[in-house]
């Protein structure tokens, strides 16, 4: 069993998909119309094209919306990427007008931040120096 | 001033304060991670929280509301007003 896909819910499939490529640097993998307004729509970092896919979904059903804005509002990431360098993607993001409610912090060999997806989610980045 | 020492009296909450010393305006997912990582307390959210809320009410802790984000924020006017009795006598102190 391997993990071949996880998600995020988001508002607008168009506008997270602009978000993930353009700002975050992730390529469309999949476009599939599932009816209705709704994609099957997934991203891949262009480091592992043929790694874990994330999907892009949409957030209609009603608990979605309650979920999401309790995790924002306690600060909590709905998913976490890594990074080669957390402070030079948080200049590079922040320059681009990214949002960010944690701003790089380092704890032992781990450094995160904490960026607004534009989307109604926060995402973490996170580089393990450990690891 | 009686909600600024039960406030203090606690080391958990001391930390957190300590953390919001080195930045202010965290969320509260941030202040978990830091108690975690730094100080090897591994404290449910919602613990957290309740520590959050007693320096809330001692005046200690201003939570910020910035669109849908929350920040917590460190203010230290109550410890002044608290510590002025014995630092410097003279000032006007009112509170037994």
């Amino acid at each position: 069993m391997k993990i071949y896909v996880t998600s995020v819910f988001v508002e607008d499939q168009e506008k997270a998909l602009r978000f993930y490529t353009d700002v975050l640097g992730f390529v469309k993998k999949h476009d599939v119309p599932l009816g209705g307004e709704a994609r099957w729509l997934t991203v891949v970092s262009p480091e592992a094209p043929e790694g874990t896919e994330l999907l892009l979904e949409p957030s209609g059903h009603p608990a979605v919306g309650p979920y999401k804005a309790a995790l924002v509002d306690d600060g909590i990431p709905a998913a976490s990427f890594a990074v080669d360098d957390v402070a030079a993607e948080f200049a590079r993001l922040r320059a681009l007008g990214v949002e960010f409610t944690q701003e790089p912090l380092e704890m032992g060999p781990v450094t995160t931040a904490v960026l607004d997806d534009t989307c109604g989610n926060l995402i973490q980045i996170v580089h393990n120096a450990g690891a | 001033m009686d909600d600024v020492f039960k406030a203090l009296a606690d080391p958990t909450r001391r930390r957190i304060l300590d953390e919001l010393v080195e930045r202010d305006g965290q969320t509260l997912f941030e202040i978990c991670a830091r108690l975690v990582t730094k100080h090897g307390l591994g404290l449910s959210r919602q613990a957290v929280s309740q520590h959050l809320a007693v320096l809330e009410s001692a005046g200690l802790v201003v939570t910020r509301r910035q669109g849908r984000y929350k920040f917590h924020d460190l203010d230290t006017a109550p410890l002044e007003r608290a510590m002025t009795r014995w630092l410097r006598p003279d000032t006007p102190e009112s509170s037994p």
